[in-house]
């Protein structure tokens, strides 16, 4: 069964994931803990977001940071620092929701042991993070690119395929005939005419016109 | 020959994967987008300074938004989180607007211009309580901000958000107001000890020194909630509810005041509210249908103004210059509003008295906010938003309605579809006019646009009347079923039609059964139903809805059902107020007039047939015997199976009703299974063919069942949010349940994994989503079922024979031999609402829909949630369309319907077939509207919208001249070889 399949491989990212924690450097702290919970602290990191979000304003301010699918909904501040408040100790899942980025959601423990240790790690490709700093993995692009006017893309589409193979039944045939010695293909054609195979004029109108004219 | 080439084109087309990309100069040609914010709960306006005017407001979606004040566009707006309610907004030095949400906890700061977050800062507290938020005075020397939430009051810096002083008030009091007199330092703090004692604190607003505290014991008591009268003063109800009690503090003294409800209002009638005009001296008393206006003397004693005609809201009060101060007072008066201005100091000195004209019916004004401002000649003029029942937004300024906003279509409860009406002569809701003129000047437009001569603005003026043109907003009936009216519930209680086309409201409609009345308090609407679906022989006939809502939100409340004529919008019959309505049942049979029979199950397990004629009946008892029914007591996890028995036993005799007997019940263990989710398959969905091709010849048959529930129970502590439980205590158990039997078809567990459950179920397969704690990512997974008892018909030797079951009727009494396929895939985001194309026959491969957590729409190809994917499938398999196995789902970009677009506070998506079997439409709705047209097998059966008509003629004119030079040059050379 797929399922199974599906746990044991899980069971191998567990794994995986415990084997990292254990070499990964010391967890980072970034929380300030009291009676209600903790605080999670960090930041989202566009690169080249000052200078491409010129052309749509105010693109910063519509970043969404979720925490555990929406329990908690937090904003970017101007530099891009979010932070969530009274979270208990346990592992939670941020989302960084932003048009025209993918981010990988990150898991993020908050230990019950050492109050004010946050450890972090993105589920998309399972790597750890040193601080809390989000990246997006990838830039979405929502449009198909349309393709600039090309002679290629004109002959490609059904009526240029049409037109070519005229251009070619009209230049190239007539000369291709040309090239073949008369007397042959005089030859070849009784040949066929005895054999009783459909003739190569009866296929091809303009070589059997020829031919005609011809006989 | 056609069919064939048909088939091959399909398959070529099926075979690669299609995504429905669009080209980025497409937006707006087959969707549109619509934005909202929802009823307006506070308002702010900024409009001391030179510039753009604007109002800042905080809606009940948990909307704070800046809109334009001369048109009432959104400038910005951010949709907090579900938990994260607004309490109060306000504007702080001038460039930020501050709100204070999530009960007090939350206070953020957001960059006037353009919604940037400046500063957010954290309250904490010791107890849940009330929460008030205290902006002093508009200059920029104040930067001090006062919070109270979780029992203690905060000063805060509002240039960066700093906490300045912190006091917890006493542990026993209940704070009701917060109160800055005008240029005051002092902030007074009042609210009750207990039941009975009123308590007072004054505080210093630099220091938070506390400077006094007074509490006094009042002889009657206090009840519900206290309303500001003036700086000093304040009116509450007692504790029986029949006198009003006024505190004055003086000199830190406090001195009650009461008196008996019946001086102030004459019949007393229903309950009477208190309206609050903050520090106007003076209060209102709203008794349904008219208000009383009172004003407290300096003693305390209550003076009783005037009276309105009618129900009315009062505004807030507003400092005008010189010392004077105003407030507003709105009342509606048939299909008119007046507005009433008046002088706090002088209750007979109107400032203004205005009288406007509405056409469209809006109910009740709920709330106004008043703002002032300058004139030309030097006098004061006066604009007021204007909050009404339904929801919406007006904005009244100089004897006129200056724009509106219907912000009741962000409160989405339920949407059904509806056709238009044929093209007849004289047969249209509202006609799209046309003169001649316009048609001439559209003509020259388009011409200049061939020329090149036109400039931007006539570009986009072409490309406006190309829109028109193309026809999609017609009221009318078209070929391809691409328009229609998407009829849609609020929760004001209003119903909207709109036009698939351009998403124009066609009509609007508060509907009477669902407003407040006697006997009816707070009516809820739940859902809409196809009631009339005229075609055939009820053609004259207009199409309706069916309308059920409840008085109140506990089930046993008496139900309220109504039908709505979709072409009108006029309440055809209205049955008023019912028994209560636990579920209703559409039933599969129409009338003569093609009225549908609907079962609505009351919380007695009594069914009432609707509509109730004679001839509904009749064709009931027809098909009494073969009605089932079930219904999920999540609380208590029992599912049960239900038919009918007999008629009812009832005091009052009722033909139109039955009584119904329990057939089965599936009761979960409590302490290890809660449902949270149960999913059927759409009534109304097609299957296009009962078998399935795989690779090698072989042939699956699908169990395709109309009685199959899909239910997912978890373990209870598991139930919350993530991270509430470890992943060896949680786990998630779906089944597959038949509900005419009870039948447990199948049942899998997943191991530490947890909800939410978001689940589809079409065809003969569910996709569910979820979250897996070990891996800590969400999951999707899919369930295929396959009828194994119909297996051996694929052997041809033996359908020859005649040794087949294929006519033997499908019942869900005969025991299934099911097999079901299953896998799970890992999926990225966290998912919101998922919903499955529909198309008109069922041929067309099927996407799903995935609402994410960002509010977009990613349309996935239902290929990928394959249970039978494998990592290296074999030639045939691949040749088949099956795509490798990978651990997660592709998130291809291209493929979000929504493209750049957000759907903000996504709830719902709705998918509508259309006769094009090709295509699908989408409507999604939640705080926003969004609606396009997706053809998840690429549209085969027409041509595409960019289809080149252009390269088509020039191909066929090429083509003639070609034939004619040919022939020329053929006559040519014949003649050469004859004269030779």
């Amino acid at each position: 069964m797929g399922f199974q399949k599906i746990s044991v491989v899980a069971n191998m990212i567990q794994l995986l994931f415990l084997i990292g924690f254990f070499l990964l450097p010391p967890a980072f702290a970034s929380t300030s803990g009291n009676a209600d919970g903790y605080s999670i602290n960090g930041r989202v990191k566009i690169p080249g977001f000052g200078t491409k979000g010129l052309g749509l304003p105010g693109k910063i301010s519509n970043v969404k940071v979720i925490l555990n699918g929406g329990q908690i909904v937090s904003f970017l501040g101007p530099d891009g620092y979010f932070s969530f408040h009274n979270v208990l100790a346990g592992t939670h899942l941020i989302e960084v929701s932003a048009m025209g980025y993918f981010f990988s959601p990150v898991r993020v423990d908050v230990s019950a042991r050492h109050p004010g240790k946050v450890q972090a790690a993105l589920t998309e490709n399972r790597r750890g993070l040193n601080e809390l700093v989000l990246e997006p993995l990838s830039e979405e692009q929502y449009f198909e690119m349309r393709e600039p006017f090309s002679v290629m893309s004109l002959v490609k589409s059904p009526m240029g395929m049409m037109i070519g193979f005229m251009v070619f039944a009209m230049v190239l045939m007539p000369k291709l005939m040309e090239n073949i010695d008369p007397e042959e293909m005089k030859r070849a054609q009784e040949e066929m005419r005895s054999q009783g195979v459909p003739s190569l004029s009866s296929l091809l109108p303009g070589a059997g016109a020829a031919a005609a004219a011809r006989s | 020959m056609a069919i064939r080439v048909f088939v091959v084109l399909f398959i070529l087309l099926s075979s690669s994967y299609t995504i429905s990309s669009l080209y980025e100069d497409q937006v707006g040609l087959m969707d549109w987008h619509q934005q909202y914010i929802g009823k307006v709960k506070h308002a702010v306006f900024h409009t001391q300074k030179a510039g753009r005017k604007r109002v800042v407001v905080s809606t009940e979606e948990n909307v704070v938004a800046s809109l334009d004040l001369r048109r009432g566009e959104i400038y910005w707006r951010h949709v907090l989180g579900a938990g994260d309610v607004i309490d109060q907004i306000d504007i702080a030095l001038g460039k930020y607007v501050i709100t204070l949400s999530s009960a007090g906890s939350t206070l953020r700061a957001w960059n006037l211009p353009d919604g940037q977050m400046a500063w957010e800062s954290s309250l904490s507290g010791s107890k849940p309580s009330n929460s008030f938020l205290l902006v002093p005075g508009k200059s920029e020397k104040d930067t001090v901000i006062i919070a109270y939430g979780n029992g203690c009051l905060h000063a805060i810096s509002s240039v960066d958000g700093e906490l300045l002083w912190k006091k917890e008030l006493d542990e026993g009091i209940e704070i009701q107001q917060l109160v800055q007199p005008f240029g005051s330092e002092l902030i007074y703090a009042v609210g009750y000890i207990g039941s009975s004692q009123f308590a007072a604190y004054q505080i210093n607003a630099d220091t938070g020194d506390l400077l006094k505290y007074e509490s006094e014991a009042s002889p009657g008591g206090f009840s519900g909630e206290i309303v500001l009268v003036s700086g000093e003063t304040f009116v509450a109800f007692d504790a029986t509810q029949t006198h009003l009690v006024s505190v004055k503090i003086r000199n830190g003294k406090i001195s009650f005041q009461q008196t008996h409800i019946s001086n102030i209002v004459d019949n007393l009638s229903g309950k009477a509210t208190l309206l609050q005009s903050k520090l106007a001296g003076i209060f209102g008393v709203n008794v349904g249908t008219y208000t009383t206006f009172v004003k407290v003397t300096d003693e305390g004693q209550f003076v009783v103004l005037s009276k309105t005609s009618h129900a009315a809201a009062l505004s807030d009060v507003l400092p005008i210059s010189d010392g004077h101060f105003a407030f507003s007072i709105i009342q509606l008066d048939g299909d008119k509003i007046q507005q009433t201005v008046k002088d706090v100091e002088d209750w007979g000195n109107d400032f203004l008295i205005e009288r406007i004209d509405m056409t469209e019916k809006r109910g009740l004004v709920h709330k106004v906010f008043l703002n002032n401002y300058i004139k030309t000649d030097r006098s004061y003029g006066f604009r007021a938003l204007v909050v009404m029942e339904d929801h919406s937004l007006l904005l009244l300024q100089q004897g006129e309605i200056v724009w509106t906003r219907e912000d009741g279509l962000a409160s989405i409860i339920d949407v059904t579809t509806s056709e238009l009406p044929i093209e007849k002569q004289g047969v249209s809701v509202a006609k799209v006019e046309q003169t001649l003129f316009e048609w001439l000047k559209g003509h020259l437009l388009k011409v200049k646009g061939t020329l090149m001569l036109a400039t931007p603005d006539e570009v986009a003026e072409i490309q406006k009347i190309r829109l028109q043109s193309s026809g999609k907003s017609k009221m009318t009936r078209d070929h391809n079923g691409f328009r229609k009216l998407l009829i849609v519930l609020s929760k004001s209680g209003k119903i909207f039609a709109l036009h698939t086309g351009d998403g124009r409201i066609v009509w609007s409609q508060l509907l009477r059964s669902l407003q407040k009345s006697e006997g009816c308090e707070f009516p809820v609407g739940l859902n809409l139903y196809h009631w009339q679906v005229p075609h055939h022989h009820a053609l004259d006939e207009n199409p309706s809805v069916l309308v059920v809502g409840r008085c109140g939100s506990k089930l046993d409340n008496p139900g309220v059902l109504s039908v709505v004529d979709v072409y009108t919008g006029n309440e055809v019959n209205p049955w008023g107020h019912v028994h209560s309505i636990s579920q209703v049942v559409p039933l599969p049979f129409t009338d003569s007039t093609e009225q549908r029979l609907h079962l609505l199950i009351d919380t007695h397990g009594n069914a009432h047939l609707y509509p109730t004629n004679t001839e509904a009946l009749e064709i009931f008892q027809r098909e009494f015997t073969n009605v089932y029914w079930y219904s999920v007591e999540a609380d208590t996890g029992i599912i049960k199976g239900h038919t009918l028995k007999s008629t009812c036993t009832l005091e009052v005799e009722d033909k139109y009703c039955f009584s119904s007997r329990d057939l089965w019940s599936i009761v979960f263990p409590s302490e290890s299974e809660k449902i949270i989710a149960t999913v059927t398959r759409k009534p109304n969905e097609v299957v296009h063919t009962q078998a399935k091709v795989m690779a090698e010849q072989e042939l699956m048959y699908k169990y395709i069942s109309k009685n199959l529930v899909f239910v997912a129970t978890v373990t209870p502590k598991a139930s919350g949010e993530i991270g509430s439980a470890t992943p060896d205590e949680s786990q998630l158990v779906v089944y597959l349940i038949d509900t005419v039997t009870g039948r447990i078809l199948n049942r899998m567990v997943h191991h530490g994994s947890q909800g939410p459950v978001h689940a589809v179920f079409s065809e003969n397969w569910v996709v569910y989503h979820y979250f897996n704690l070990r891996a800590h990512r969400y999951e999707m997974s899919v369930i295929e079922i396959y009828d194994q008892s119909r297996a051996d018909n694929k052997d041809v030797l033996k359908l020859i024979v005649g040794k087949h079951n294929l006519t033997s009727p499908v019942s869900s009494y005969s025991r299934p031999e099911i097999l079901t396929k299953s896998q799970s895939y890992f999926f990225a985001h966290t998912v919101k609402v998922v919903a499955v194309t529909s198309t008109a026959k069922g041929i067309t491969s099927r996407h799903l829909l995935i609402g994410t957590v960002g509010d977009q729409v990613l349309a996935l190809d239902k290929r990928f949630v394959d249970p039978r994917r494998t990592a290296n499938p074999t030639q045939a398999e691949r040749e088949e369309g099956l795509v490798p196995l990978t651990d997660s789902l592709p998130i291809i970009p291209q493929s979000y319907v929504t493209h750049g677009l957000k759907v903000e506070g996504l709830r719902g998506i709705v998918t509508i077939p259309t006769k094009l079997e090709s295509t699908s439409l989408v409507f999604t709705y939640g705080v926003d509207l969004f609606f396009t047209r997706i053809a998840p097998s690429k549209t085969y059966d027409s041509l595409t919208e960019d289809f080149s008509y252009a390269l088509l003629l020039i191909t066929i004119f090429v083509l003639l001249v070609a034939i004619f030079v040919t022939w020329y040059l053929s006559e040519k050379k014949e003649l050469e070889e004859k004269w030779r």
